[in-house]
């Protein structure tokens, strides 16, 4: 398995890479390289130019009201920040390996938007930021309008993502990560991220999405509103993992099918929600 | 063609490659080091793990382009003139391989491991879980890596 000739660019700056990307509609951008270089060994992609993203400038965490990482920010290096969000930190283990997490980006991750990783969740849970730069400027684009469905994004031909924004825990703020996979470090059968805020022993602004169950981060509302205003007693999760099931319509596999996917979406419900709850005291 | 000039296990580097020569197949077919192994050529296997400026990645998911002004250390870059390192040590005493497939890249990503400090048991578990061997069942090998952080010395 070899990938087809490409022609081949390491930016050193934003601009040399948007210049690189404009140059030819057949480019690909690359970081991490983690998904991207499989997919060019099995030739499932074939790109005729390659600019490289990885001495770009792209690799910093800037902390200003809320933590910026650049899209080049390796997920192991942000697994061992301080200012990494703690919902972020405890899903970034079951992303890939210990190996593969050390060249792996945080916006790689993002930007190549596979239904089931946990970085465009935790994104989506926190109600963080995507930044995109390309040839009409920069924008900054929520979570919801910009993951479509799998490896599908709404970033514009020649854009690119040069960060993601995470807000900071705020007071109160609970956060919990469930997922289940066949193996260690396999894509998840099904994920779950919950965010919570504890005020006057009530659960307020709760937020619960999933993914791997569905083809890209997707918030429960139903299971969160029944949450709201109340403590988060052993009964309610239950009754939030229930709700939780119902939502989700996710296509069953040779390894688990859509009832016991759906079943498992509500049984992780209920424990990120009771985990978030006891971590908001 | 693109002119790389590397650092590999100590030796300075300079050669034309095609961008989509892959690390793994760089350091195989032009350095003849062949020690690093070549399974699933999908990030999967593990096998081919080698150092990139210290860090443990898979040979076979960097471009050797990528590898330009780098310091790459393979799996014959363990062993010094006194024989094989505590950690090669630690795995023929252990018994931590059969075939021998898997073992370069399971050193290589066990050392970078090791130089971050002691590993709990959990975390060696874990690292191995990017690591695919069919011979061992795995529990000499989680062995043998507790045996050499033991005898670690020092922090």
């Amino acid at each position: 398995m070899k990938p087809v000739a490409f022609e081949y660019v390491a930016a050193r700056s934003v601009e040399e890479a948007l210049a690189a990307l404009a140059r030819d509609e057949d480019a690909k951008p690359i970081a991490g390289g983690q998904s991207l270089v499989p997919a060019l060994n099995m030739r499932l992609v074939r790109p005729t130019l390659l600019v490289d993203l990885n001495r770009a400038g792209l690799d910093a965490v800037e902390v200003n009201a809320v933590v910026r990482v650049g899209a080049a920010v390796r997920q192991a290096a942000l697994e061992r920040d301080p200012r990494c969000h703690p919902l972020l930190r405890e899903a970034l283990p079951h992303v890939g390996h210990f190996v593969t997490r050390n060249r792996g980006t945080v916006g790689g991750s993002v930007a190549h938007a596979d239904g089931s990783a946990e970085i465009p969740l935790c994104l989506a849970t926190l109600a963080g930021t995507v930044v995109a730069e390309g040839p009409a400027g920069r924008r900054e684009i929520a979570p919801g309008d910009f993951f479509v469905t799998h490896y599908l994004t709404t970033l514009a031909p020649g854009e690119l993502v040069v960060a993601t924004t995470w807000p900071e825990p705020g007071v109160g703020e609970g956060t919990a990560f469930e997922e289940l996979a066949l193996r260690a470090g396999d894509y998840a059968l099904a994920m779950v991220a919950v965010k919570l805020r504890r005020s006057d022993g009530a659960a307020h602004d709760v937020r619960v999405f999933a993914g791997a169950v569905t083809d890209r981060p997707t918030a429960l509302w139903d299971a969160a509103v029944s949450l709201e205003g109340a403590p988060v007693t052993p009964a309610a999760a239950r009754e939030a993992g229930a709700l939780a099931a119902a939502a989700v319509d996710p296509a069953g596999t040779i390894h688990a099918s859509a009832v016991y996917l759906r079943h498992l979406t509500g049984t992780l419900v209920e424990r990120a929600v009771l985990r978030a709850w006891e971590r908001s005291e | 063609m693109t002119g790389i000039r590397l650092t590999v296990n100590g030796r300075e580097v300079v050669e034309y490659v095609e961008p989509r020569l892959l690390l793994t197949d760089f350091l195989r077919h032009r350095l003849g080091l062949t020690g690093t192994h070549v399974g699933c050529e999908h990030g999967v296997c593990g096998a081919c793990t080698v150092r990139l400026d210290g860090v443990s990645v898979r040979a076979c998911c960097v471009l050797a382009v990528q590898a330009d002004g780098s310091v790459v250390e393979t799996v014959e870059s363990l062993a010094g003139a006194e024989g094989l390192s505590p950690l090669q040590d630690a795995f023929k005493r252990h018994h931590a391989l059969q075939c021998g497939f898997c073992t370069p890249g399971i050193l290589m990503a066990a050392d970078d491991l090791l130089s971050r400090g002691d590993p709990s048991r959990d975390e060696i578990v874990d690292m191995l879980s990017g690591h695919l061997c069919r011979c061992t069942g795995y529990a000499p090998i989680v062995a043998a890596i507790e045996d050499a952080r033991d005898r670690k010395e020092g922090p």
